[in-house]
C-alpha cells in the first residue's frame, strides 16, 4: 500500500512547484506591459498566426471552409510581404468543441509563441478559448462567432462580421415591411446559442413592427434528422412566415421534409444556412422561395467579389459559401493591421486591429467599433435551386 | 365529431407514422447489437459505424448510377465483410480476455472509423442520390411519402429473412446453439469461430442496410452519423430485452413512437430526456427490458 | 509554461474523475456510463456559487467550500440515481446511468441562467496545480484507506459474488449506493477544480463521450487499481496533446492514430496496464489489492 511520508513529500514539492509557476505567471503578465519580444525569441522574418477551427467533428465544414479562405488571403498577403516579414500560418483542429478550443489556444500561445490568432467560428469554442488568449495578451480575431457575448471578454478580442443582434433585426424588418407578413413561428436549435440569440431578436423586433409570434415551444436539437413530428405541429399552428434560425445540416432535411407535408409557408433564417450544401440537401422544392440574411453573395455582381469567388473555385474546386469569405476576409483585416501597426508585438498589433476603419473585403466594408464589433452591412438573399441570389443589402 | 377532435387524430396517426418509420431504422441496428451481444455478450460499440459504411457504400454506388436495389444488396455485404474483417483482427484475439477489455476494443474501433472517416471520406454532409424519385401521398391530412413506404416495407422483408435464417437454417441452429452454450457447442463439432463471424456479418448487413435507407429517406450521409443511431439502437436493444431478437424490433419501434410523441404532443425541447425518462422508467418495472426475464444469476 | 501547467492540473482533475469511477465500477462491479453527468454537477454548483455569491472572502476559501458544494450535490445527485437504478445489472445499469447523464446535460443545456448552450463564462481562476494535487493525494488516501477498511472488504465482495457476498449477511444494496454516492461525489469535486481551472463550462463539455472517456482511463490503467486509474488518466490526457506536438501531418491524424494506440494498446495488454495490481512504495514488494 502506499506510504504517507512518500505522499507528504509529493505534495510539498507540488507546493514549492506550483507556487514558483504561480510567481513566473505574475511576472510574465507585468512585463508584457512593456514591449514583450524578449520571451518570444524567434526567427525575424516570420509574423506566426495560429488558426483555431474545427477541422474534424461535426461542423468540420465551416472550420475547413475557412481555412481555405483563410490560406487563399494568405497567398496573395505572402506574395508581397508585411514590412519585410512573411506570414506562417500554424493551424490546430478544435473538434468543433469547447474544451477542445481552449486547449489548441493554449498550445498555439505556449508552444508555437504566435503573435495573433484567428478562429473560431462556433461561438461557444471561441468564448472558452478567448479569455485564455485575453489573460496572455494575444490579439485574437474571429471571423465568424456572431453571438454577442464573444468580444466582451476583453480588449485583446475582436471581430470581422456583425453581430446576431444586427442579423436578426434585418430579417424580422424583412418579415414584416419587405414580405408583409404577420403571424410568425420561431424554430429553435436547442443545442446553440447562435439559434436562441438570433430568435430572442427577431422576436422582439417583429413584435415591435406589429406582429405577432405564435407563442408555442418549436424546438430541435443538434444533429436530429427526422423533423416531420414537429413541423406537423408547426403547420397546425398557422403561421404565415417560419423563422428558423439554425446550421444548413439541420435546416436542409427541414425544409424538404416541410415540403413533404406540404408546408408552403415562406422559411427565413440567418447566416447558418449559408452553405453550397444547402441546396443539395434540400433539394430542388425544399430550398424554393426561402430568404435568409448573410455575409455575403457569390451572386454579387462586385469585381472583387467574383475574383474572390474565381479564386476559389479554381483552387478548391467548389463554390465558396459565407464562411469561406469571411476567413478571407478575416485574414486580409490582420494583415492590414500588422502593415498599419508600429511595431509587432501585441499591444500595437491589437491597437492596429481595434482602429481598423473601412476596411473593404469580399464581405463588405468592415470597420471595428469601439465594443471590437465589426460595423459592416448584411445581404439579404433568396434561396433558388440555382443558388442564392441577392435580394437587398442592408446598412447599420 | 367536432372537426378539432378530426385533427387531432390526424395529428397523432402523423406522429405515429413517423414513429414507426424512425423505429423501423431503429430496430434494423438495434438487431445487429442484440445478435452480436446475445453470442459473445460484447456490446459492439463500432456497431453504428457498420450504418455509417453501410450508407457511404450505398452513397458512392448510386452516385456511381447503380439502382437502388444492387446497391442495397452490394452494401449490406460490404459492411457485412468490414464487420468480420473487424471481428477477426480486433474482436477475436481479445476474446478471452473478458468483457471488460473487448469493450474497450470496441469504443476505440467506433473511435477509429469515425475519425479516420472524417479525414478520408470528408468531414462535410454529402447529399443522397435520389435513386428513387420521391412521391408524396396524402389521405385527408395525412401525408406519406413512397420513401416511408420502402422502408416500412424493407425491414419487414429483412425482418422475415432474419427470423427464417436463425429458426428455420443449419447455420442458425448453430447460432443458436453458440449463443446458448458456446462450449457445448464447440464440443459438438460446431465451429463456433466461423459462427461468430457471420453473426457479425448478419448484424453489419442489416446496420447496412439501414444506413442506405436512412441516406434515401433523409438524403444525407456523413462520417460521423452512425453515433447517435448507434446510441440510440443500443438503448432500443437493451430496452427490448439485450440478447433477445425480437426484443430489439420492440424496443426500437417503442423508442421512435415515443420520441414522435412526445415531440408532438409534448415539449420539443426536453425530448431526448423525456425518452431516457421513459426508458429508465420501463426499466425500473422490467429490469431485464420488455422480453427479458428478470433472473437472478446463481452461483 | 502555461500550457505544460494547465496540462498538468488537467491530468490531476482526470486523476480524481477516474479514481470515482473506479471506486464504482472497478471496486464495486457497478457499470456506470453517467460519470460526466456528476461531474457536470459539481462544475456547475461549484461555479454558480462562486460566480453569483460573490463573497467577500480568500480565494482559496471559496474554492474550498464550492468543492465541498459540488461533492455533497454530486452525492446527492448520485443518491437519487443510485436508488432507483442500482437495483438493475450489467448492461442495464450501464443504460440506466447513460440515461440520466444525458438527461442532466439537456437540463444545464435549458437552464438559461448558467448560460444554457453557449455555456457559463467568467468563472475566477481560484484553482491551481497545488489545490488540484492537494485532492488528488486527498482522494489517494481515502480510496486506499476506504479498500483495506471494513466498508471497502464489502464492496469489493459485491464485485466478487454478489449473491454470495447477499447471503454472508452483506447488505449489497447499501454498499452499493454507498459507493456509487462517493464516486458521484469525487466527480463533482473534480468538476469544481475543473470549472475553476479553465474558467468556462458548457454542456457540450459533459457528454456521454467523457463518460467513455474516464472508463476507458480505468480499464486502460487495470480495472480495480488506484494507481491504475491515476497512470490510466495520465496517458488519456495527454496522449492526444502530445499528438498535436508532433507536427502538422500527425496533428491531423491526431484522433485516428490515438483510436488505433488504444486499440493496439488494449490488445497487447487486455487487463489494463497494471491489472488489479497497485504501484506501492515499499520497495520491491507487490501486494494485491
Amino acid at each position: 500500500m502506499l506510504n504517507y511520508p512518500f505522499l507528504g513529500v509529493l505534495l510539498a514539492s507540488l507546493l514549492f512547484f506550483s507556487c514558483n509557476k504561480e510567481e513566473a505567471a505574475t511576472r510574465k503578465t507585468n512585463s508584457s506591459d512593456q514591449p514583450a519580444a524578449t520571451t518570444k525569441a524567434k526567427s525575424d522574418d516570420v509574423i506566426r498566426v495560429g488558426a483555431v477551427f474545427a477541422m474534424t467533428g461535426p461542423i468540420a465544414t465551416y472550420g475547413q471552409e475557412s481555412v481555405n479562405g483563410i490560406n487563399l488571403a494568405l497567398k496573395k498577403i505572402n506574395a508581397e510581404s508585411i514590412k519585410g516579414k512573411r506570414i506562417e500560418l500554424i493551424v490546430e483542429d478544435n473538434k468543433g468543441e469547447p474544451a477542445e478550443s481552449a486547449n489548441a489556444v493554449r498550445k498555439l500561445i505556449d508552444i508555437d509563441k504566435v503573435d495573433v490568432i484567428l478562429g473560431a467560428v462556433a461561438s461557444s469554442n471561441t468564448l472558452a478559448g478567448a479569455p485564455i488568449a485575453q489573460n496572455q495578451k494575444v490579439p485574437l480575431i474571429t471571423p465568424a462567432s456572431t453571438n454577442e457575448k464573444v468580444t466582451q471578454t476583453g480588449d485583446f478580442i475582436s471581430r470581422t462580421c456583425f453581430t446576431d443582434n444586427f442579423q436578426g433585426v434585418v430579417m424580422a424588418k424583412f418579415a414584416a415591411s419587405t414580405l408583409q407578413k404577420k403571424n410568425a413561428a420561431i424554430i429553435i436549435d436547442n443545442a446553440s446559442d447562435y439559434s436562441k440569440g438570433l430568435a430572442s431578436v427577431f422576436k422582439d423586433e417583429f413584435k415591435k413592427l406589429g406582429g405577432t409570434i405564435i407563442d408555442q415551444n418549436f424546438t430541435y436539437t443538434q444533429k436530429d434528422t427526422d423533423f416531420r413530428s414537429l413541423l406537423r405541429r408547426v403547420k397546425r399552428a398557422n403561421p404565415d412566415v417560419i423563422f428558423l434560425p439554425g446550421y444548413y445540416t439541420e435546416v436542409g432535411l427541414m425544409l424538404k421534409q416541410a415540403k413533404q407535408m406540404g408546408i408552403n409557408t415562406p422559411f427565413l433564417g440567418g447566416d447558418g444556412w449559408d452553405s453550397p450544401k444547402l441546396q443539395e440537401l434540400a433539394g430542388p422544392e425544399g430550398v424554393k422561395g426561402n430568404y435568409i440574411s448573410s455575409h455575403f453573395s457569390a451572386d454579387d455582381k462586385d469585381e472583387k467579389v467574383q475574383a474572390f469567388v474565381k479564386d476559389y473555385v479554381d483552387n478548391f474546386g467548389a463554390k465558396p459559401g459565407a464562411m469561406a469569405a469571411l476567413g478571407h476576409d478575416g485574414m486580409l483585416v490582420l494583415a492590414d493591421a500588422l502593415k498599419r501597426a508600429e511595431n509587432f508585438n501585441a499591444e500595437s498589433i491589437k491597437m492596429a486591429i481595434n482602429s481598423t476603419k473601412g476596411f473593404v473585403g469580399v464581405t463588405g466594408s468592415i470597420t471595428i467599433d469601439e465594443n471590437r464589433n465589426a460595423r459592416k452591412s448584411a445581404v439579404v438573399l433568396e434561396t433558388k435551386p440555382s443558388g442564392m441570389s441577392f435580394k437587398q443589402k442592408v446598412s447599420p | 365529431m367536432s372537426e378539432e377532435f378530426v385533427f387531432f387524430l390526424y395529428d397523432i396517426a402523423t406522429y405515429l407514422l413517423n414513429g414507426i418509420t424512425q423505429g423501423s431504422i431503429y430496430a434494423l441496428i438495434a438487431l445487429g447489437y442484440t445478435m452480436v451481444y446475445g453470442i459473445i455478450k460484447l456490446i459492439n460499440f463500432a456497431h453504428g459505424e457498420f450504418y455509417m459504411i453501410g450508407a457511404f457504400i450505398g452513397f458512392y454506388l448510386i452516385t456511381s448510377g447503380m439502382p437502388f436495389v444492387p446497391a442495397l444488396l452490394i452494401a449490406m455485404i460490404g459492411s457485412g465483410l468490414v464487420a468480420v474483417l473487424i471481428e477477426w483482427i480486433v474482436y477475436r484475439p481479445i476474446r478471452s480476455a473478458g468483457r471488460i477489455s473487448a469493450l474497450i476494443t470496441a469504443l476505440g474501433t467506433s473511435l477509429f472509423f469515425q475519425y479516420a472517416g472524417q479525414r478520408v471520406l470528408g468531414a462535410d454532409p454529402k447529399a443522397f442520390p435520389q435513386a428513387i424519385k420521391v412521391k408524396t401521398y396524402q389521405i385527408g391530412e395525412i401525408y406519406i411519402t413512397n420513401t416511408q413506404i420502402i422502408i416500412f416495407v424493407s425491414t419487414i422483408l429483412l425482418m422475415i429473412f432474419l427470423w427464417w435464417l436463425v429458426n428455420k437454417t443449419k447455420i442458425g441452429k448453430a447460432m443458436r446453439a453458440t449463443s446458448f452454450d458456446m462450449k457445448a457447442a464447440q464440443l459438438m463439432g460446431i465451429n463456433t469461430n466461423q459462427i461468430i463471424s457471420f453473426t457479425f456479418f448478419v448484424g453489419a448487413a442489416f446496420a447496412g442496410a439501414a444506413g442506405v435507407l436512412v441516406g434515401l429517406y433523409y438524403n444525407t450521409v456523413e462520417p460521423m452519423m452512425g453515433m447517435i443511431p448507434g446510441l440510440k439502437a443500443f438503448v432500443a436493444a437493451v430496452l427490448g430485452g439485450i440478447g433477445i431478437i425480437p426484443g430489439a424490433v420492440i424496443g426500437g419501434l417503442v423508442l421512435g413512437i415515443a420520441e414522435n410523441l412526445v415531440v408532438g404532443l409534448w415539449v420539443s425541447t426536453y425530448r431526448d430526456a423525456i425518452a431516457f425518462a421513459i426508458l429508465i422508467l420501463i426499466l425500473l418495472f422490467k429490469p431485464a427490458g420488455i422480453l427479458g426475464e428478470n433472473k437472478k444469476e446463481k452461483v | 509554461m502555461d500550457y505544460f501547467l494547465y496540462l498538468t492540473q488537467m491530468c490531476g482533475i482526470f486523476m480524481i474523475l477516474a479514481m470515482g469511477l473506479n471506486l464504482i465500477n472497478g471496486l464495486c462491479g457497478q457499470f456506470s456510463l453517467g460519470h460526466a453527468g456528476f461531474w457536470a454537477v459539481g462544475a456547475y454548483t461549484g461555479a454558480a456559487f462562486s460566480v453569483f455569491t460573490n463573497l467577500p472572502l480568500p480565494g482559496f476559501i471559496i474554492l474550498l467550500i464550492a468543492c465541498l458544494l459540488g461533492f455533497i450535490t454530486a452525492a446527492i445527485a448520485g443518491l437519487i440515481i443510485g436508488i432507483p437504478c442500482l437495483r438493475l445489472r450489467g448492461d442495464y445499469l450501464a443504460i440506466a446511468t447513460l440515461g440520466f447523464g444525458e438527461i442532466i446535460r439537456i437540463i444545464f443545456m435549458n437552464m438559461d441562467s448558467v448560460g444554457g448552450p453557449r455555456g457559463f463564462t467568467d468563472i475566477p481562476k481560484l484553482s491551481n496545480l497545488f489545490w488540484v494535487y492537494f485532492f488528488v493525494v486527498l482522494s489517494i488516501i481515502f480510496c486506499a484507506n476506504l479498500i483495506r477498511g471494513g466498508y471497502g472488504r464489502a464492496i469489493i465482495s459485491i464485485r466478487e459474488d454478489e449473491i454470495a457476498a447477499e447471503s454472508m449477511g452483506i447488505q449489497t444494496f447499501k454498499y452499493k449506493t454507498l459507493a456509487f454516492c462517493i464516486g458521484a461525489g469525487m466527480a463533482g469535486l473534480a468538476g469544481v477544480l475543473f470549472a475553476h481551472t479553465t474558467q468556462f463550462i458548457s454542456p457540450n463539455n459533459f457528454t456521454f463521450m467523457w463518460s467513455v472517456i474516464i472508463l476507458l482511463m480505468i480499464i486502460l490503467g487495470g480495472l480495480g487499481s488506484i494507481s491504475g486509474a491515476i497512470i490510466g488518466a495520465v496517458i488519456l490526457t495527454l496522449l492526444p496533446e502530445l499528438l498535436r506536438l508532433l507536427g502538422p501531418t500527425v496533428s491531423e491524424w491526431r484522433m485516428v492514430i490515438y483510436s488505433v494506440l488504444l486499440i493496439l494498446l488494449m490488445l497487447a495488454k487486455p487487463t489494463g496496464i497494471l491489472g488489479k495490481k497497485e504501484i506501492t512504495f515499499s520497495f520491491g514488494k507487490k501486494e494485491k489489492a
